[in-house]
């Protein structure tokens, strides 16, 4: 067991509607999408026409400034359409399933006896390079860099996430095959959390493990690197999510890609909260149904991932493939709260004691059912350390923030942007009692250096 | 829900070519005063914490609220101990609150009145900083400061200290104590010598005009003036003796700054250290000060007299003005406090050293943070050196 690596700093929301541990599977007919948006950083370039048939696996869109990164079709079936937007825009890449699910065929290979190239271009041919993503600028990352380290986070500590162990049940081969993949890049990093206990990820081979311990963000891999070997300027690492790791290690160990994957759909207002298994880029209305339906029709927010990162959705969207579960929440646009700003609240969760809310979390183990209102209006930077408290990096969010909102490029560097996505800055736009919106600042400054940089 | 139907029926008139547009930022303030706004997440977090600057600044009001009571009855009690009449506690609770609510309403006027018209040429919403100042202005001055003055000062305050550098968050002074300042050097003699801190006529019948000549020296002023400093009297806790309105209880600043720290408003670090450095540098000076009576004055009465403990709790750690970095916050609270007592202690012209010495830290707040800042800032260009 390596050294506990313990965070001070953070904040579990203790929300209602967590997941019963049942893995519950969503039917895979239907339409499937990319949204392009998804990825970072990518400008798109459809290679696919509407109507065209294509296999599991099979090249949807590259990327216009590095082609080598395919982005592929989940499922087997027809492009139906593809939407565009303002200027052409590419919106979504849609795919309509024929229930067969077949798969493009690649040869499995033993990551042993494969070059550094090899495995990057078997990865890149297979479409999975999609989903590894780099600091600085949280973007796609380029096959082209050499990467510092890759770091892999295998723990989820965001609200309502799945548990990984659970995700990872039966698939423990895979996930190391891809591990050694990953490491014969560069040197790898798997940041496990102190709860978890299973072999595959406390004895994972060709990794250095480091264990955390903490709250919410500890998951976060930002925060890990941080604490693990922080970037620096003019460096590059690469990350990348456990689930997709496990993809990783199918197309070595089977030579094709199982595109389906276990997320948490989560909430108050979904009817029975559990796991279900789905393929990726599903269309949300067809997983949130039968047992995980809505509870309601209005005022019910559908959350495209996790309540602090993900994105207000309909039934109508697409699952975010980097998205690991769906959430419901009261919107909360018919509430009127009569002279909020001093009544005592309790049961609004608070981080704060100007409210009574903590009371309900001494009493009430089922957690906050919180609604998705801002809860008053944006306001200048008043509060000192609020951000301090949940943000354990060594770097001084607020200083940053306001780097970023002057848009001060020099400051920026030296508070350490290199360091940072928005994911980070999640949970302190949520304790934020200004309530400027953290993380669309940071999005738009990293994508202001970037393209200062280039 | 009548109240919600008939702010959605006039609310119309007060948007953009609405008959009552001029009036936009006053309806907007008064509705989200009466509603929480019911505006949701569009994007980032979908979820908030339910507190808000709104919330912040009402917690403050309410901290601020003992010291202020206990203020006006004090203000009673003076002038009918300066009269030699015994009177019941209501009597000089009315008495006080009758001298002290005109000023708390031409500070709220003039200082709201300003940020509403701002507001509105701005576009932008009423910001909430001035509940929380226009509280602490009446309770930072003499009963007797004349209104005009007052507002006058309290305008250019708001004006020069706060909006031009963009409002609630963005200024850099303390604004109530700039409200102070200006009357300390603009009109030094409505607010220090010994005619001023007893309310020397009658109010609407209540009182009495018969107080002639009346004197009643700060028991700071009497430091800065005579051989010896007054010697401790359990009424400078209480706080029945002469001074600003609201400074002069230590008991009822303590119970406003447990509330503060309790809902972790005001900062601990701040706060304690503030305390700590005054009460090390008025030991000092008790051990090997010049040879006068504030010098000689026990270094935990400093704390007592004056508006030591009322600026300790409610101005220093007032979050904008005041350091923002954790490490930050020691050093500027325990700086405030050695500079309070020095100021009292060395200059007999300025008896009361806090005013000063957090307009000062003020100023020092951004350097402080800087320093803390660099030292990150050193650390992480030396790790791009080394790798």
């Amino acid at each position: 067991m390596s050294e506990i690596i313990r965070l001070r700093k953070g904040l579990d929301i203790n929300l209602k509607g967590a997941p019963a541990s049942d893995i519950v599977s969503v039917q895979n007919d239907g339409l499937f999408a990319l949204v392009p948006d998804n990825f970072t950083g990518v400008v798109p370039k459809v290679v696919v026409k509407e109507n065209d048939h294509v296999l599991a696996g099979q090249v949807l869109f590259l990327d216009k400034n590095v082609p080598e990164i395919k982005f592929v079709s989940p499922v087997s079936g027809q492009v139906v359409a593809i939407n565009r937007g303002a200027r052409r825009k590419v919106l979504s890449v849609v795919v309509k399933s024929d229930g067969k699910q077949e798969s493009v065929k690649f040869a499995a290979k033993s990551v042993q006896s494969l070059t550094v190239q090899d495995i990057l271009s078997s990865i890149l041919e297979a479409g999975l390079f999609a989903f590894v993503r780099q600091r600085p600028y949280d973007i796609i990352a380029n096959p082209n860099d050499a990467p510092r380290e890759i770091f892999v986070s295998a723990f989820d500590s965001n609200p309502l996430a799945p548990d990984f162990e659970t995700v990872l049940k039966g698939h423990e081969l895979e996930f190391q095959i891809g591990l050694s993949a990953l490491s014969k890049i560069a040197r790898t990093n798997l940041g496990i959390s102190w709860k978890q206990t299973s072999q595959a990820l406390t004895a994972a081979k060709n990794v250095d493990i480091y264990t955390f311990r903490g709250a919410h963000p500890a998951g976060n891999v930002g925060v890990q690197i941080n604490h693990i070997n922080p970037v620096n300027k003019g460096e590059v690492v690469w990350t990348i999510a456990p689930q997709h790791v496990i993809m990783i290690g199918s197309l070595f160990n089977n030579g094709s890609v199982d595109f389906s994957q276990i997320i948490s759909v989560a909430g108050s207002c979904i009817s029975k909260p559990s796991y279900a298994k789905v393929i990726m880029g599903a269309q949300l209305g067809s997983i949130v149904k039968d047992s995980l339906a809505l509870t309601g029709k209005e005022h019910i927010r559908l959350i495209n991932g996790n309540v602090l990162t993900g994105s207000k959705a309909n039934t109508e969207d697409f699952l975010n493939v980097f998205a690991n579960c769906v959430t419901a929440i009261p919107e909360g646009d018919d509430v009127n709260e009569f002279m909020g700003w001093i009544m005592p609240r309790f049961k609004m969760f608070s981080t704060s004691r100007a409210s009574m809310g903590w009371l309900k979390g001494l009493f009430c183990k089922k957690g906050y059912d919180i609604d998705a209102r801002v809860k008053g209006s944006e306001r200048h930077m008043i509060m000192s350390g609020e951000y301090d408290r949940v943000f354990p990096m060594d770097i001084y969010p607020e200083y940053l923030v306001k780097a970023m909102i002057t848009g001060n490029i020099d400051k920026m560097e030296a508070y350490g942007i290199y360091e940072v996505a928005p994911e980070d800055f999640a949970l302190c736009e949520f304790v934020d009692s200004s309530k400027l919106e953290l993380q669309r600042i940071v999005r738009e400054s990293l994508d202001k250096l970037r393209a200062e940089m280039a | 829900m009548g109240l919600r139907n008939f702010l959605d029926k006039i609310k119309p008139s007060f948007e953009e070519n609405g008959k009552l547009h001029a009036f936009r930022s006053v309806y907007e303030g008064f509705e989200s005063f009466l509603y929480v706004p019911n505006t949701t997440a569009k994007n980032g977090v979908n979820i908030h914490d339910g507190l808000d600057s709104k919330r912040i600044m009402i917690m403050v009001v309410i901290a601020l609220c003992p010291a202020l009571l206990f203020g006006m009855y004090n203000v009673g009690y003076q002038h009918f101990l300066a009269a030699g009449l015994e009177m019941k506690f209501w009597q000089m609770f009315w008495f006080g609150f009758l001298a002290v609510l005109p000023r708390l309403l031409v500070s709220y006027i003039v200082g709201l009145g300003i940020e509403f018209t701002v507001a509105q040429w701005k576009h932008e919403e009423i910001q909430e900083g001035y509940l929380v100042t226009g509280f602490i202005v009446p309770l930072i001055i003499p009963a007797t400061c004349p209104l005009w003055i007052l507002a006058i000062a309290v305008a250019f305050a708001v004006i020069f200290a706060k909006e031009i550098f963009g409002g609630t968050g963005m200024n850099f002074l303390n604004v109530a104590l700039i409200t102070r300042a200006f009357i300390f050097f603009a009109y030094p003699s409505v607010i220090s010598g010994d005619q001023v801190w007893v309310v020397d006529h009658a109010i609407c019948g209540l009182g009495t005009d018969a107080i002639d000549g009346c004197t009643a020296a700060t028991a700071l002023g009497l430091a800065s003036t005579q051989a010896a400093a007054p010697a401790f009297d359990i009424n400078m806790v209480w706080g029945l003796i002469p001074g600003s309105v609201g400074e002069t209880s230590i008991i009822a600043i303590a119970l406003g700054a447990l509330l503060l720290l309790y809902t972790g408003i005001a900062s601990w670090k701040t706060m304690l250290s503030v305390f700590v450095g005054g009460g090390l540098v008025a030991l000092l000076y008790n051990k090997c000060g010049p040879d006068n009576a504030m010098a000689a004055m026990p270094w935990w009465q400093h704390y007592v007299v004056g508006g030591f403990a009322f600026g300790a709790v409610f101005m220093a750690t007032d979050p904008v003005t005041s350091a923002r970095t954790e490490t930050g916050k020691y050093i500027y609270g325990f700086l405030i406090g050695a500079m309070a007592i020095t100021i009292r202690v060395m200059n007999p012209g300025y008896p009361e050293g806090m005013m000063l010495a957090i307009l000062l830290m003020n100023c020092f707040a951004p350097l402080i943070d800087y320093c803390v800042v660099q030292r990150n800032v050193k650390k992480r260009a030396n790790r791009v050196l080394n790798s």
